[in-house]
């Protein structure tokens, strides 16, 4: 499964560790991502990130 | 140490560095700078924003002519960053407060910065809530990454004020408060060093910033910076905004950086040659010798090229060193829309254009022409294949313009 990079601050969503912080299992693909996940570390919608 | 009350019963409580060079290890602050803390005194008694470490005493001094430090009630942490926050535990344990407000990615900034934080009444806000001080009323808008998670601004509808933090500041240190008491052109300047080296990756969060505050209605009077000086009065607040909206749309202008560093001053003749060449074709330029000019300095500069000629002789297969450090830098800034073109002298491997275009590509810059290489010393040839590379360049440049 493909990585995601944050276009405003450079987070790196990794598929394989998921964000449990936001309830989001290790093993979750970018594109299941719930359509309000934000990115963990600077907030930015799933619009901002593009592929690592 | 006197404060200063900039609307009715809100004052400025900052302290001025006039000894500050090194902003934050990576930028210089030739002019110094202010770290602006504020008060308003209401039914509650709040402060925004604190000063750097070092600098609480001067805080305070200021503080106690107007109020007793243990009468505050709120303090609000717009951004954490220790020029602001630095001053935040000795404040908070003197102030007592009954709530520290700041952003929920200030919540999480608080808790990597200061060991003391669970002590604290924390209480998260986020854009869209207002809390209610007496007469007034303060909303607060989160603006993520401009210019860090946690940055955010405080809104006072009643006074029509806006503290924005860090955006809106400049390294300036001076007894004046306000812009209006500057010459433009002094003022201009030192906006655009702060934005070029400071708040340029993040243009894109400007333009959202400012959508967002028209879309929000604020209508402001006055802008209140934590670094420089005081935007008031509506000619002012107006030339703040729309610089940043010019700032964040970064269309090219029709000037050239050329950047470059030397050994036998080969690559230097070549600098010297192509500036002659743009200058024929009526684009002035600015050539930067990176061994006597900061990396920052050459980010201001660049505000208003459209060109950057970049210059480095091949050294061990490689580049000189300070175009390496100054290309890092300038592409963690994020600039946008310019053109680019590489130079250099070489005596036998000759990597360095190669590896300078490499660079100029990879911050997403068009580049209209192949890089120049002249092996040793440039001969008369050599100088004006250099000056038409200059005048094909200059076309070039004035093409993306739109002339």
């Amino acid at each position: 499964m493909e990585k995601y990079i944050c276009k405003l601050c450079g987070h790196i969503y990794d598929p394989k560790e998921g964000d449990p912080d936001s309830g989001v299992k290790p093993g979750t693909a970018f594109k299941d991502l719930p359509a309000d996940w934000v990115c963990p570390v600077c907030g930015a919608g799933k619009a901002d990130f593009e592929p690592a | 140490m006197q404060p200063l009350e900039i609307k009715k019963n809100v004052h400025w409580v900052g302290a001025v560095d006039y000894g500050s060079r090194d902003f934050h290890g990576y930028s210089l602050s030739p002019q110094g700078t202010t770290y602006n803390a504020y008060v308003v005194l209401d039914e509650k008694k709040v402060l925004f924003d604190t000063v750097k470490h070092g600098f609480s005493e001067v805080l305070l001094e200021r503080l106690r002519t107007i109020v007793n430090p243990e009468d505050i009630d709120y303090i609000v942490v717009n951004h954490v960053e220790l020029d602001h926050a630095g001053a935040l535990p000795q404040l908070i344990k003197l102030c007592k407060p009954e709530a520290v407000f700041c952003s929920p990615l200030g919540q999480k900034a608080i808790e990597g910065h200061f060991k003391n934080w669970r002590d604290w009444p924390l209480k998260t806000v986020k854009t869209g809530d207002s809390i209610s001080i007496g007469k007034r009323t303060i909303r607060f808008v989160e603006t993520r990454m401009l210019h860090w998670p946690d940055s955010m601004f405080s809104y006072i509808p009643e006074d029509k004020l806006l503290f924005s933090n860090d955006a809106f500041g400049q390294n300036i240190a001076s007894s004046e408060r306000f812009t209006d008491a500057l010459a433009r052109e002094a003022l201009d300047q030192a906006m655009t060093e702060y934005y070029y080296n400071i708040v340029l990756p993040y243009s894109q969060q400007v333009l959202k910033t400012l959508a967002q505050v028209a879309e929000l209605g604020l209508e402001i009077d006055m802008i209140a910076p934590d670094h420089g000086l005081i935007f008031r009065g509506e000619d002012e607040v107006r030339y703040a905004l729309e610089r940043y909206r010019e700032f964040a749309e970064q269309k090219p202008g029709k000037r050239a950086v050329i950047v470059y560093d030397s050994m036998w001053h080969s690559t230097e003749k070549m600098a010297y040659a192509i500036a002659e060449g743009l200058n024929a074709e009526g684009v002035p330029s600015r050539i930067m010798d990176m061994k006597r000019n900061h990396h920052s300095a050459v980010m201001t500069e660049l505000a208003r090229c459209g060109l950057v000629v970049a210059g480095s002789p091949t050294h061990n297969n490689g580049i000189l060193p300070y175009m390496a450090a100054m290309l890092t830098y300038m592409k963690g800034l994020r600039p946008q829309n310019r053109l680019g073109a590489a130079f250099g002298s070489f005596g036998w491997s000759g990597e360095c254009v190669k590896i300078l275009t490499d660079h100029l590509a990879g911050m997403g810059f068009e580049l209209p022409e192949e890089g120049l290489k002249i092996k040793h010393v440039p001969d008369e040839e050599a100088l004006a294949q250099c000056m038409e590379r200059g005048k094909a360049l200059a076309r070039a440049l004035k093409a993306k313009c739109g002339e």
